[in-house]
């Protein structure tokens, strides 16, 4: 069977300018650098990695709202339509995306119920009456009540911004939803509750999802599988349970490490050393070596690639079976 | 439409006050209102006061200059305080000529050290970026930089770090637990990461529906909570080992801001109710010297 969503070798890069701006040289910033995933009908994979590290930008070549640099993205076996087309526009439809900023996603102008029914209208599903009972059906479902429907965005606390967004997304019944902090800006109570409706909507329609988070809990929670990036390309994948509870690339143990706790008994942190890495000045090697505690000679020179441990899971570190 | 309803806070100098609540209650407004940024069409009553000033009805030149300068937000949403039209560094300039004088290649080197200190790579670069060619995390840290541009003494953080993830965002607290200690700078962490709120507040205040209803040290709030929604926040939080479950969100929904119940706000969704609970708003009342709690049966 093909999957939902293939992505393979998938980069984008942007010319910038190198140096003290506005001078400086021509230069080339990898944001996303050789992704491979898939992704099937009906399953949800996570997202994770270093702020900068490419997860939005690997979001939207998904969906094709920024144009790849290299490799392909295929939907259901077939080559993603280019942008604007009619054949993507149709795709599209099915194919939906929360923003990670939902004020910057947001019309000003426009009542927040206007907004939700907008998807009906731009493709001319229903009618009016219809929209609007799809609409008040769907506010109710993340959380919010029907006064929340007249208002405008600013009006909205950021949480029920938040929920706007998402309710928009899910009014054309998508198979995809790439969700992209879809719960950073909720209350705990209310994440339970949107995770739940996701997982409930996955099961009863077979949504899949790309959600992306920097909440490993909430990550683990939904994912029946995760990906962990640094600098544009993927470090470590595999099953969740067994990816936060043993990390084996020394980026994701790091990563695990930080996660805040509010129960006593504290992990001991690994605390990442030297300079952020820069996507314009990629390291030689493994790109993760001028931080990493365990690098070896090999390490500054030879680039790991992403290979399957024994345990099934996939890590891109030379080392990765003397540290786990 | 009341957004709050009487909300007695005190912050001390170089103290971290963690404020969570469900969304909607009014952690945001909160600060809003103190700061005078709610437009016109807001009211608001009471008192704040910032060193024995009173700033309600300040007028608003004076107000402009003690906001950034004495108390500095940062914004929950990137897009309410960047402007997409000017790079970053122009943007960091502003705020450092506005509040420290600063000009010319002071302030240019001012602002290539902030964007240091915020762990972004490559800050010379970065300066001359728009908004759109940052990644979410780097706009929420330039936004953090300029809130701390002015060197303020007190910073309202609104949900600071939730772009980013958490190695970055160990070292941006970190960062700002610096500043405290060397400053004196007071901080009030506007956060839902409970985890986030336990590692770097000394204190918390959790906030339902416009009210306070608990406020205690932060060892007490997550050891023996005695409000019963603060116990529901910490109820629905899902961990990051064991056998997966499923999450438990608090029962019943938030009550409409003009149709709250006439007493506890939290009755209708609360476990422990009894009677006495729908009589009147309970009074936040001492439970120990540090531990306020707005419930009958706490
Ligand atoms: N339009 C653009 N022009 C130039 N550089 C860009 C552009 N969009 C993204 N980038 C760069 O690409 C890199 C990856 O950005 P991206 O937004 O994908 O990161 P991210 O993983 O989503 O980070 P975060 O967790 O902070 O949101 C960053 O270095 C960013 O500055
Ligand atoms: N400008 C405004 N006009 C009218 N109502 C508003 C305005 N700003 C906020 N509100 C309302 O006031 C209430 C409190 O909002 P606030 O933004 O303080 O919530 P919050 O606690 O910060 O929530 P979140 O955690 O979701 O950010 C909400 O019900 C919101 O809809
Ligand atoms: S390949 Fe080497 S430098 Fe890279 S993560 Fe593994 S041990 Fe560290
Ligand atoms: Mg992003
Ligand atoms: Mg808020």
């Amino acid at each position: 069977m093909t999957a939902l969503l293939e992505v393979s070798n998938l980069s984008r890069v942007y010319e910038v300018r190198r140096g003290a701006w506005p001078f400086g040289r021509q230069a080339t910033l990898h944001a996303v650098d050789g992704v491979s995933f898939e992704l099937p009908a009906g399953r949800t994979l996570g997202l994770v990695g270093e702020s900068g590290c490419g997860k939005t930008t690997t979001a939207k070549l998904v969906l094709g709202l920024v144009p790849v640099t290299g490799g392909e993205v295929r939907i259901g076996g077939e080559s993603l339509p280019a942008a604007g087309t009619p054949s993507w526009r149709a795709l599209r439809r099915r194919m939906q995306m929360v923003y990670q900023d939902p004020l910057g996603a947001l019309d000003r102008r426009l009542s927040v119920g206007r907004q939700v029914m907008e998807p009906l209208a731009i493709h001319d599903i229903g009618k009016p009456a219809e929209r609007l009972d799809k609409a008040l059906a769907m506010l109710d479902a993340v959380g919010l009540a029907q006064h929340h429907f007249d208002r405008f965005p600013h009006e909205l606390s950021g949480g029920q911004r938040q929920r706007i967004v998402l309710a928009r997304a899910l009014m054309l019944d998508p198979q995809l939803l790439v969700c992209d902090e879809p719960i950073s800006a909720l209350d705990v109570s209310i994440q339970a509750q949107v995770v739940n409706l996701l997982l409930a909507l996955q099961q009863k329609l077979g949504l899949a999802y790309l959600f992306i988070s920097h909440d490993l809990r909430m990550v683990r929670q939904v994912s029946h599988e995760v990906a962990v990036m640094y600098l544009g390309r993927i470090v470590e994948q595999g099953d969740p349970d067994r990816l936060f509870a043993t990390p084996a690339h020394p980026y994701t143990q790091a990563l695990v490490s930080a996660i805040p706790t509010h129960a006593r008994a504290k992990r001991q942190r690994v605390v990442l050393p030297g300079e952020p890495p820069n996507p314009v000045d990629r390291p030689a090697g493994c790109a993760f070596h001028p931080r990493c505690r365990h690098a070896t000679t090999r390490c500054r020179v030879e680039a790991p690639a992403l290979r399957i441990l024994a345990d099934g899971r996939r890590a891109a570190c030379h080392n990765a079976e003397q540290i786990a | 439409m009341r957004a709050l309803h009487g909300i007695d806070l005190e912050v001390r100098r170089g103290e971290a006050l963690g404020l969570v609540g469900e969304s909607g209650c009014g952690k945001s407004v909160t600060w809003l209102a103190a700061l005078g940024l709610l437009g016109s069409r807001a009211r608001v009553g009471g008192a704040v006061r910032l060193e024995g000033r009173d700033l309600v009805g300040t007028p608003v030149a004076e107000l402009e200059r003690v906001r950034g300068r004495h108390i500095a937000m940062i914004f929950q949403d990137p897009s309410s305080s960047l402007n997409p039209v000017h790079r970053i560094g122009r943007q960091l300039g502003e705020a450092l000529k506005l509040h420290r004088g600063l000009d010319g290649g002071a302030a240019e080197a001012e602002a290539r050290r902030l964007l240091d200190r915020v762990h972004i790579a490559d800050a010379q670069r970065r300066l001359g970026d728009y908004p759109h060619e940052l990644s979410g995390g780097m706009n929420q840290r330039v936004m953090i930089a300029m809130a701390l541009a002015g060197q303020p003494d007190l910073l309202v953080a609104d949900e600071p770090t939730t772009a980013l993830d958490a190695t970055v965002q160990a070292q941006i607290l970190e960062l700002l637990g610096e500043i405290r200690r060397d400053s004196g700078m007071a901080l009030v962490l506007i956060s839902h990461d409970l985890g986030v709120v336990a590692e770097n507040t000394d204190r918390v205040c959790v906030m339902y529906a416009g009210r306070i209803v608990e406020d205690a040290p932060i060892d007490t709030v997550f050891e023996a909570p005695a409000h019963p929604y603060t116990k529901g926040l910490l109820a629905a939080l899902p961990e990051l080992d064991g056998a997966r479950r499923v999450l438990t969100p608090i029962a019943g929904v938030v009550p409409e801001p003009w149709n709250l119940p006439k007493g506890c706000s939290f009755a209708p969704r609360c476990d422990r109710r009894v009677d006495a609970c729908e009589a009147a708003p309970p009074l936040p009342t001492l439970r120990e010297a540090d531990h306020r709690v707005a419930c009958i049966r706490a």
